[in-house]
């Protein structure tokens, strides 16, 4: 997890470095906000995983002689399959449908996305694929 | 029901180091709908991978054939095979295409969908549900902008930067505009979706062993893609919301009557378009790295310097964005124009090290080394005019000239060919089935030929001073040579790809088995069978470099020091002898 978290906290170096630099010798506001909003996007997962990796220490997958057998145990979950994004997927596209067309492609869309959120909501508790 | 994944039991291999049977967890039977509905609902990243491909090459068809309607309308300085109206919709589209729906989502939707997960040793994408909303959303968004051209008044024409104030609703009334900014609000979510999809498969899902700087320099690059993706797409799609409330809700963001500013767009745009430039190129970096080594039969030269090297060009090409604006008259000349001019010493450190590589190899010209070799070429061309357009002197002379034109089309034409270069690699990986090698070399020579013949021309007329995006130049008549000249290039640019067409149906009909490994490969996805099983992996090869399949095909070869550089003890030799 440590070099994951050290190129994120590159990242927000870097960006910190450079919103500074940016600033100091134009004073504009978009470009200086931009900046440091690319520094936060690096430093708030970056911390995190650092944090993590003091707390949890080296994966096998962070250890250069880690044997297969290292990794045994509940890797994750895959849903098999599931219709809920496409669903949610045809539900983002009547809605954005609605803005260009006319305001009565919302309603297919709302009930494309509430249906899809709650499948797919429901599909996780159950654990299963619909 | 969803598939728990359970500890991997041990065995033993029969050819060389132990192997340990995975086949419990990772191998179960595909369970599910079947037919269309299988499509439909498909989490697995192979499909989705293989839908975002087919999809990407379809419109890239459609934008290449707009794009041969533009040279013939100026292969005569006068010519009306378009109406002024329908040429601006075309170049519009050509780029918009080009850009937005065909080069990223074939990397980082299609390439890296299906090879990151392998190249791993993951199961699938770390959250295949979403991964599979990415695919609709980039396949809505592509049918919602094509919509453009069936709606009154025609597909966006403001030129594929939408600058303000020309995508005003004063300036270009109409749905497709509309539709423009809605498409590319969905795909930026696909895109976004994507982003963070990849960057928890390869922070949470690498086979036990494979430490980061383990991995191919493939996953490395869309790892770094990814990040750009994630600072870069959220921007863009803030800008077009504010340009579509500016449409339609009467805000005054970027026209100066209400106080607003259209520099802004340009900013904000810019601030997206220009690691955009590195989000479609990046993954490209990463195919050709991954095909120089396997057939110069080495490990790739400067593993390390390799991820560092596109480390900096992603963290500098974020602070550029401003070097498309350099005649606006209100950007920073020096800072931009400076860390412009410094990409090209990472970009100078890869170069190095893919001719390190290719050093006393021994190269095996087979079609997607050659394409890579052709993109090596056409994108030295392509950066070298783009160091010069970072010096603002220049930039002031040539800016909106076909000597930009042709700078950023040798460029992507170089993205191309690596694109093409990784096809017929992995397409053997992804079918089971060859390319023939052939049709494909008779593809790389046109491909390449029709690039320099199209574009080197549009150099020198741009030094002339034709400028972008005009239909017709009558009053200049003494262009028309150069653009005949690239007018021929393009169509046989055109014709190259009717030889991938033809390749494929070939492998469709007459198909040539490829077997796991056929070009004895270094990485993990070549471990598995052709195409790979639902979820990948039936065995894990120990992973002892950042070249497993190729350690484990060849336990006598001298092996590479733990840090994934070759022992200083080996020599080069004794490397490159081991085939």
């Amino acid at each position: 997890m440590k070099i994951e978290a050290l190129v994120l906290l590159g990242v927000a170096v870097f960006f910190g470095i450079v919103g500074a630099v940016y600033w100091f010798t134009s004073y504009e506001d978009g470009g200086t906000m931009m900046l440091v909003g690319t520094c936060l996007l690096g430093l708030l997962p970056g911390s995190y995983y650092l944090w993590w990796h003091r707390r949890m220490g080296d994966r096998p997958e962070d250890r250069s002689d880690a044997t297969v057998e290292d990794g045994a145990g509940q890797v994750a979950t895959f849903p098999n399959s599931s219709i809920w994004p496409f669903v949610l997927g045809m539900g983002a596209f009547s809605l954005v449908l609605a803005f260009a067309f006319g305001i009565w492609f919302f309603f297919p869309a709302l009930a494309l996305m509430i249906t899809a959120l709650i499948g797919v909501t429901a599909e996780s508790r159950r654990g299963g694929h619909v | 029901m969803t598939d728990v994944i359970t500890p991997p039991l041990g065995g033993t291999g029969i050819l060389g180091p132990p192997v340990v049977e995975v086949a419990e967890y990772y191998g179960h039977e595909e369970h599910g709908p079947t037919g269309l509905l299988r499509w439909l609902t498909s989490t697995d990243h192979k499909v989705i991978g293989k839908s975002y491909l087919i999809t990407s090459v379809i419109l890239m068809l459609i934008g290449g054939l707009f794009a041969l309607v533009i040279r013939l309308q100026l292969a005569s300085p006068n010519s009306s095979l378009v109406s002024f109206a329908q040429y601006n919709e075309l170049f519009t589209m050509h780029g918009t295409l080009m850009i937005f729906l065909f080069v990223g989502p074939f990397a980082f939707g299609g390439l890296a969908n299906y090879i990151v997960p392998l190249q791993v040793g993951a199961p699938d994408m770390a959250f295949p549900r979403l991964n599979a909303l990415s695919y609709w959303l980039y396949l809505t968004g592509s049918m919602t902008m094509m919509m453009g051209f069936l709606v009154a008044g025609g597909a966006a024409s403001f030129g594929w930067v939408g600058y303000a104030p020309l995508s005003n609703a004063t300036n270009s009334p109409g749905l497709g505009g509309d539709l423009w900014i809605m498409a590319l609000i969905l795909t930026g979510f696909s895109a976004i979706f994507t982003g963070v999809n990849l960057v928890g498969t390869i922070f949470y899902l690498r086979a036990p062993g494979l430490t980061m700087f383990r991995m191919p320099i493939f996953t490395w690059n869309m790892l770094v893609t990814a990040i750009l993706i994630l600072i870069a797409f959220p921007v863009l799609t803030a800008a077009l919301v504010m340009l579509f409330c500016d449409r339609h809700f009467g805000t005054h963001i970027y026209s100066v009557q209400g106080g607003g500013s259209p520099v802004l767009w340009q900013n904000l745009f810019w601030f997206f378009g220009h690691p955009e430039v590195y989000i479609l190129a990046l993954p490209f970096f990463g195919i050709v790295t991954e095909i120089i080594p396997v057939f110069s039969r080495k490990p790739v030269f400067g593993y390390k310097g390799m991820v560092f090297a596109t480390l900096s060009i992603a963290a500098l090409s974020t602070g550029v964005w401003a070097h498309h604006m350099f005649t606006t008259g209100v950007v920073l000349l020096p800072f931009f124009s400076l860390l412009s001019l410094l990409i090209s010493v990472p970009t100078g450190i890869k170069f190095f090290n893919w001719i390190g590589t290719m050093w006393r190899g021994q190269i095996h010209y087979s079609t997607a080394m050659l394409m890579a070799i052709g993109f090596l070429i056409t994108f030295l061309f392509g950066g070298i005019t783009g160091v010069m357009l970072a010096s603002p002197p220049i930039d002031f002379f040539t800016h909106d000239t076909y000597f930009v034109v042709a700078h950023f089309h040798s460029v992507v034409m170089a993205l191309v060919m690596a694109a093409m270069a990784g096809i017929y690699y992995w397409y053997p990986k992804m079918t089971g089935r060859m390319l023939r090698e052939d049709l494909g070399k008779v593809q790389f020579w046109l491909l390449f030929v029709g690039t320099q013949v199209c574009f080197m021309p549009q150099y020198l007329v741009g030094l002339h001073g034709m400028p972008r995006r005009i239909a017709q130049y009558t009053t200049v008549p003494s262009w028309q040579t150069l653009n005949d000249v690239s007018t021929v290039g393009a169509f046989i640019i055109g014709a190259s790809f009717l030889v991938l067409v033809i390749n494929a149906f070939q492998s469709w009909r007459k198909p040539v088995l490829a077997g796991d490994n056929p070009w004895d490969a270094h990485t993990l996805e070549w471990f598995t069978t052709s195409p790979p099983p639902h979820h990948n992996y039936s065995h894990l090869p120990p992973i002892r470099s950042e070249r497993p399949t190729w350690d484990y095909h060849h336990p006598d070869a001298p092996a590479l020091h733990p840090h994934g550089e070759a022992h200083p003890s080996d020599g080069a030799e004794k490397v490159l002898g081991s085939s």
